[in-house]
């Protein structure tokens, strides 16, 4: 795997600084690398899949995939926002599946009821769910682990209270609602189109937005930011409420994609959207969105290969927490290796 | 022992002042969150014994306790590692690992049960040692290794089994595993519980280790500058906990007579919300062996009753996990009213002097 | 506002007021008066636990006094949060730098208030220009594009500077901004609060060393356990003056080291280096003997010491204990032989805060104190006991939480828990920081009598008064090295400041 190339970075940090204005952090250039060998892997991942079986690179394969990874994509984005914070939200399967359940329970009831109000319900009540997470993490002052563990059980606990063993299918929804799952635009897919552009809006708020560096400031020093001034309460309450929406977007493109329902889907997707975020370099130097959404594309990528490569499907959960540690080992070898680095450059340049 | 079965708020260096007077306040609040947890357990006994049908009777206590044999035995580690400050959540994926190995050792090795059952144990404590390797040995937090390990030791167990199930184990054997104690209707399986109960509580309570343990969860650089080795020590935790889940994986095994890759799946879980609830600190450095024993109890009576009382098995999880956020949000909403009365008596007494 | 005037007689621009703040029982403020005029730079002092810092956090609207008024241009004053006090422009340096790792050095500059373009977008470029442009105020040059993870201390220093710089603020407060400091960053600074003293703004000054407060500061206020004890001209004060008001009795009755007969050899140090850290480092410790390390923060005391007792591990060398090598790396073996550190920052490294008494005391002793592997209360509180009635530890029960006791109290909790060891070696960093002057004396005489007993005692200590009055011999590291070791007859306030800046052997 190419992800274990660490010359890049090493060569980046001897390169004499450039001119000012135009130079970029050394963490920002860390992070390039990062991507760019998450973009090669997936690269490697294709070349070697498709040198097998060449019908991999097909159209429709490659629909396929988009289609497949559009939903842990956005997943792994609003995850961001929380690790960003020094954080976790280990609930988003569950939110993600009580809503994808709630949304089937709204076209049951109101079979009428026009799309674009179904999807702003569900947002509606994943933002509830991110509430209840934020604020019991605001008034118990533990870390969100336990909290969103609790909670991961509680909505699960909800959905299969109120599904009571009960299967919502396709035929219990509309059409246009449906279409909207495996809908494509220009041949690619409205889901993957979706996903694209929450990882954009998230990318860009998190690099370019006063609030979105106060994130990783509060990630990276959280005594300190409080004595910057920044209301750290009230930023980490909101990356919650964002998370808990995005899942409830992720729960209502789930109901839509796979049409069929019941109090279990969703399960265990927790893991997959922490390995994602993981894998995309979210742990360490904060991380930023497009890493994590990378790292959704690989995984979901890696499943369909193992596939094609006849390779026991149930090798990819290994594959997944092999990836896990080898993404976290590196992260702290890269760490020690840009301390020591930025140890030297600052004895000289004082 | 007071001080040590309580919860405060994170502990950071410049808070601690606060943190003092909040525990004060929490300790005159709670007593020993140790005796609330017992009372809430004769308790839940004594209401599912009045109002659930079926709850007292011999044959339910012995499913009950047969049931939480996994949990009590997974607990017991887990409770060790909390204290130091760490957390090992891929201790249900070890167990499906340890039972698929036991199950494909049967099926294709011809080598002896006893002898299969000791391997298995072993093979434990070795994926105990890779989390621990990576935990101490590289400096990662134990949360990101062990979600790493949570997935990868459970992917194995699908490699190794795929979706068949071994269940062909000897009756002797599997009889063996649910048999009660002559003259009671209390599984023979708890004997051993016990005992290691016994050996976890005073190793934890009573010798050098078990106040190293104690220190390393407070702060672990005054423990290593009072001699305290905290790599060491927490390497060996992990190891013993994957040992203890290999002996969870032998026990479920045979308890169901049947290996399969996705035993004990999302077990992890009802472990960590047994020892919180049983009054360790998520932080570290506080909590102790009976509360986590009782919260087991209180877990298992808790499910029991319900189940009995006919809820539905998979809505039961609002109950573990709302059981999980009181445990920890209570003590700190109560010593956050008390700490807030507290410094509004302390103005008023200021203003009036 | 008259830019470049003392301001001895304008209005305060900012004023406290009886202001009190205790944290559970201990009181770190009592009825503090504090009033800084624009144009004017005013230093406070006081000895360490004096309560400077927890007013440094006050005015920093960290903390939320319990009683008292503050009043900025003679309107009340009330900080709900940092963010309050900032906008009240009130920039803070504290003494630790409080940087974001991650960050670059430019975003930790300019936090929350980064320069916008369109959509409001932060325009990065902008922002490095503007932190390069307070560089240059500075006269240092540091990337500003570059994460703050890995500067040096001086220059996270100077990322703070430049941080209250940029805020163009009303009030500056320094707390110990020179501990790190080099003479010409120093210097450069000063100019700096002197450039803002002219514009009008007001300065805040802590510091230790008198000659910097006497340089810098046109008024002096001084603190003493939390109390207000006075506020004047500098120009009225002497230095001796200020100390006596510090300290509230005579200097000299502090330091009663007495002479004990130096026995054997007991520590040992050869050529004991740490890349980075410190190099080189030889010196030896006889029985009887306090020898005191000596030096500016940063120096590499500390490191040294860690190093000795196998806390950090070292690049080459050995250390020896009464002639036999020690295992690098390895404190429970440096405890087995008979060494015992006594840790500079006792709430971190010495204390587990939430444990009790009796488990701290005994936390160094556990193995010695079981039998047949267990171990049980009660020979932990007989033996907590001894070691806290001979300290006259004052703590309510031997079962409360460290954490509950004073800062004094604490400090006897740590000396009683390696003085339970037993040891032949005591190695003692900074043995009387942020405790009341009575403990001091104590503290002071507990060494003496330890070194009559026959122990070896290495002493790290920054108060020079401690150093010159305890030591037997000083030695003075600057920057890693050991560049000068003075016998107590020839150490004196100048020869060890000289050594400790690195200016050589001039006297």
């Amino acid at each position: 795997m190419s992800l274990t190339d660490t010359g890049a970075p090493a060569q980046a940090a001897e390169n004499p600084p450039p001119g000012p204005g135009r130079r970029r952090g050394l963490t920002e250039r860390l992070l390039a690398v990062r991507e760019l060998s998450l973009l090669l892997a997936l690269g490697a991942l294709i070349l070697v899949t498709t040198l097998r079986n060449d019908r991999f690179l097909s159209g429709q394969s490659i629909k396929d995939l988009l289609l497949g990874c559009a939903i842990l994509v956005i997943l792994a984005v609003g995850q961001t926002l929380v690790i960003v914070t020094r954080n976790v939200d280990l609930s988003v399967g569950s939110i993600l599946g009580l809503v994808a359940f709630a949304t089937g329970e709204l076209f049951l009831a109101a079979p009428g009821t026009p799309w674009p109000v179904a999807l702003l319900l569900g947002v509606a009540l994943g933002a509830v769910c991110g509430v209840v997470n934020g604020g019991l993490i605001a008034v118990a002052k533990v870390p969100a682990l336990v909290i969103t563990l609790g909670t991961l059980y509680a909505f699960r606990g909800i959905d299969y209270y109120w599904a009571a063993g009960r299967q919502i299918n396709a035929a219990d929804m509309p059409r246009s609602f449906l279409r909207l799952g495996n809908q494509t635009v220009l041949g690619v897919p409205a889901l993957f189109l979706v996903a694209l552009i929450v990882v954009a809006a998230v990318g860009f708020y998190l690099r370019s937005y006063r609030s979105g560096r106060e994130l990783y400031a509060i990630g990276s020093e959280p005594a300190a930011a409080r004595l910057s001034g920044i209301p750290v309460g009230r930023r980490v309450f909101a990356v919650f409420v964002a998370n808990g929406a995005l899942a409830g977007l992720a729960g209502v493109l789930y109901a839509a994609r796979f049409g069929t329902l019941d109090a279990a889907a969703g399960t265990g997707l927790e893991l997959q959207v922490v390995a994602a975020a993981v894998v995309g370099g979210v742990a360490i130097f904060g991380g930023s969105a497009y890493g994590a959404a990378l790292g959704a594309v690989l995984l979901t990528t890696i499943g369909s290969s193992l596939a094609v490569l006849r390779i026991d499907p149930f090798w990819q959960q290994a594959v997944v927490g092999a990836l896990i540690l080898a993404a976290i080992g590196l992260d702290r070898l890269l760490a020690l290796r840009m301390a020591a680095r930025l140890r030297g450059r600052s004895a000289h340049g004082a | 022992m007071a001080h040590d079965s309580l919860y405060a708020a994170p502990p950071s260096a410049a808070d601690t002042e606060r943190e003092a007077g909040r525990l004060a306040g929490l300790r005159g609040a709670l007593g020993s969150w140790d005796a609330a947890i017992v009372a809430a357990l004769v308790v839940a006994v004594v209401l599912a014994g009045l109002s659930v049908p079926n709850f007292a009777t011999g044959r339910n206590a012995q499913f009950l306790l047969l049931d939480l044999v996994p949990l009590a035995l997974l607990a017991l580690p887990m409770t060790l590692i909390v204290i130091t400050g760490e957390i090992d959540l891929s201790v249900a994926s070890m167990v499906g690992l340890g039972s698929t190995l036991m199950g494909q050792l049967w099926l294709s090795s011809g080598l002896s049960l006893e002898l299969i059952c000791v391997l298995v144990v072993l093979l434990g404590a070795a994926f105990g040692a890779v989390n621990g390797l990576f935990v101490t040995g590289f400096g990662l937090p134990s949360l990101a290794v062990t979600i790493g390990t949570l997935a990868l030791y459970r992917g194995l167990s699908f490699v190794v089994l795929g979706d068949q199930a071994v269940a062909d184990f000897p009756a002797s054997w599997t009889a063996a595993a649910v048999q009660t104690i002559p003259g009671t209707s209390i599984p023979a399986a708890v004997v051993p519980v016990l005992l290691l109960a016994l050996v976890f509580g005073v190793v934890l309570h009573a010798t050098p280790a078990g106040r190293a343990l104690y220190a390393m969860g407070n702060n672990d650089e005054a423990a290593t500058f009072a001699g305290v080795s905290v790599a060491r020590t927490k390497f060996w935790l992990f190891v013993v906990s994957g040992a203890v889940c290999g002996l969870a994986g032998v026990f479920w095994t045979l308890r169901y007579a049947s290996a399969r890759g996705d035993n004990a799946t999302g077990l992890e879980l009802t472990v960590v919300t047994a020892v919180l609830l049983g009054g360790v600190s998520i932080f570290g450095g506080r909590g102790g062996l009976l509360g986590v024993v009782a919260g087991v109890l209180l877990l298992g009576v808790l499910r029991n009753a319900l189940q009995l009382a006919d809820v539905d098995a998979n809505a039961l999880t609002i109950v573990t996990g709302t059981l999980l956020i009181v445990s920890v949000v209570l003590p700190n909403a109560v010593a956050d009213v008390r700490a807030r009365l507290h410094r509004r008596r302390q103005r008023a007494h200021l203003t009036a002097s | 506002m008259s830019p470049g005037a003392p301001g001895a007689d304008s209005a305060p621009l900012l004023e406290l007021d009886g202001v009190t703040k205790s944290f559970g029982a201990v009181a770190a403020l009592r009825g503090v008066h504090l009033a800084l005029h624009p144009g004017e730079a005013h230093a406070l002092v006081g000895e360490n636990g004096a309560g400077k810092s927890t007013l440094v956090k006050t005015l920093a609207g960290a903390h939320a006094p319990d009683a008292g008024r503050m009043t900025l241009d003679g309107r009340p004053l009330q900080l709900r949060g940092p963010a309050d006090a900032r906008a009240a422009g009130i920039a803070v340096i504290y003494q630790e730098p409080t940087l974001f790792p991650d960050l670059s050095v430019a975003e930790n500059i300019f936090m929350g208030r980064q320069p916008l373009r369109g959509l409001r977008r932060i325009d990065t470029r902008a922002m490095n220009r503007d932190a390069e442009r307070l560089f240059e105020r500075l006269g240092v040059r540091i990337d500003p594009a570059r994460p703050a993870r890995g500067l040096s201390i001086a220059d996270q220093q100077l990322v703070e500077i430049a941080k209250a710089l940029s805020f163009d603020a009303r009030i500056l407060v320094m707390d110990e901004p020179t501990a790190a400091l080099s003479g010409v960053e120093v210097e450069r600074l000063f100019g700096v609060a002197r450039s803002l003293c002219e514009r009008g703004a007001a300065v805040l000054f802590i510091s230790h060393r008198f000659d910097e407060v006497f340089d810098l500061c046109q008024r002096i206020t001084v603190l003493r356990d939390g109390a207000w004890v006075s506020s004047d001209r500098a120009a009225d004060l002497t230095v001796d003056e200020v100390v006596r008001r510090m300290v509230g009795r005579e200097v000299s009755s502090l330091y009663p080291k007495q002479d004990a007969p130096l026995r054997d050899t007991l520590l040992e140090v050869r050529g004991l280096s740490r890349a980075g850290v410190f190099s080189d480092v030889s010196f030896s410790v006889r029985g009887g003997e306090i020898v005191a390390l000596a030096g500016l923060v940063g120096a590499g005391r500390s490191e040294v010491a860690r190093a000795v007792f196998g806390v950090d591990r070292y690049d080459a060398g050995e250390v020896r204990v009464a002639g036999r090598a020690l295992p690098p790396g390895n404190p429970g073996r440096a405890i087995a032989a008979g060494m015992a550190l006594v840790p500079e920052d006792r709430r971190q490294q010495g204390l587990v805060m939430e444990l009790s008494v009796e488990r701290n005391a005994t936390l160094a002793r556990r193995r010695a104190l079981s039998r047949l592997g267990l171990l049980l209360g009660g020979a932990e509180r007989a033996e907590a006991r001894r070691w806290t009635r001979r300290l006259q530890v004052k703590a309510s029960r031997l079962a409360a939480p460290v954490a509950t006791l004073s800062g004094g109290n604490q400090q006897k909790v740590v000396l009683a828990k390696w003085l339970a060891t037993e040891p032949r070696i005591l190695i003692i960093d900074e043995p009387t920081r942020g405790i009341d002057v009575g403990t001091k004396a104590e503290v002071h005489r507990l060494l003496s009598e330890l070194a009559g007993e026959g122990l070896a005692i290495l002493m790290i200590s920054s108060e020079l008064p401690e150093v010159l009055g305890m030591a037997d011999r000083v030695l003075v590291m600057h920057e890693g090295r050991v560049v000068r070791e003075l016998p107590r007859a020839e150490a004196d306030e100048t020869s060890v400041m000289y050594a400790a800046t690195g200016q050589g052997a001039i006297s």
